[in-house]
């Protein structure tokens, strides 16, 4: 197979998996807190506390227009890291399912992990530094994690590595934009449970993700 | 979002030219279409997307409001 069809073929197939696992997880997991921080809302039904003025935009429905939503989203950003890892794999000799396990955990370091060691999940409601600032920090920490794991990872000089994981250390040194003052509206404890099932679940499917990917890329490759 | 370091990777390896010029546009290809699923998912600025992948992008922590 064209190695274009064998990476696209690949990330679709695990990413559609993955991404159905994600939503069942994330069912079960994260969406019931983050209804329940909704409720703390003043706004209501308003899902993320915008100041809307004049008409609001369309939003799913409560209920199952909302998971159907939610679950498409899933499935779309299953097939994006997805191919992200499945790129990942054309670069290099080998892969078996437990290094595709490994590529999965690098995977939730770089996209959730480090970005939260800056930024905690938020629940709707919570206070939270400017959105573009944050989501600029958040680009650069993820691209100086996936950077920093893959230098410590493949380059042989210890120097080097050591300079892999100044790459990961670099964005909390700078430090991630805090709000003046922490909080939100739902109380601390559901937020801290927040905080821990969200990582929870994004390491489960992420660990999928990897282990499928790897699976499928070693199913559609020329035998050696 | 790991262009950075594919591509540094890429250019020492086509150096040596161990890597052929089909997986550089594959990988290519597949960086830039996976990262903007995941930016259409996660970042889109629309309201209509937002509120569509709102409970994803809270689930995955991305910034969301």
């Amino acid at each position: 197979m064209k190695i274009f069809n064998r990476i696209f073929l690949v990330a679709l197939l695990a990413g559609v998996i993955a991404g159905v696992f994600l939503a069942g997880i994330q069912h079960f997991t994260v969406v019931p807190i983050i209804l329940e921080a909704e409720t703390y809302e003043t706004g209501g039904h308003d899902h993320g506390g915008h100041d809307h003025q004049g008409e609001e935009a369309w939003a799913p429905g409560d209920g199952v227009e909302r998971t159907f939503y939610t679950a498409m989203n899933s499935i779309i950003v299953g097939i994006g890291f997805g191919l992200l890892l499945t790129a990942c794999y054309a670069l290099r000799r080998s892969i078996t399912w437990r290094s595709g396990m490994l590529w999965g955990l690098a995977g939730f370091a770089a996209f959730h992990l480090a970005p939260a060691l800056g930024l905690p999940p938020e629940l709707p409601g919570d206070v939270a530094a400017d959105l573009g600032v944050r989501q600029i920090w958040w680009v650069l920490t993820v691209i100086a994690t996936a950077t920093g794991l893959w230098i410590i990872a493949f380059r042989p000089v210890s120097y080097q590595k050591l300079f892999g994981a100044a790459l990961i250390v670099l964005p909390h040194l700078f430090g991630a934009p805090q709000p003046e003052v922490h909080g939100g509206l739902a109380p601390e404890d559901l937020r801290s449970a927040f905080i821990f099932t969200s990582l929870i679940t994004n390491a489960v499917f992420w660990v999928a993700l990897g282990m499928l990917s790897a699976y499928f890329f070693n199913r559609t490759g020329e035998p050696a | 979002m790991s262009t950075v370091n594919e591509t540094a990777s890429l250019l020492v390896q086509l150096k040596t030219g161990t890597v052929p010029w089909a997986t550089v546009y594959a990988v290519t290809a597949a960086v830039v279409v996976g990262t903007l699923l995941i930016g259409a998912v996660g970042f889109a600025g629309s309201e209509v997307l937002h509120n569509a992948a709102h409970d994803v992008r809270h689930g995955l922590s991305f910034p969301c409001h």
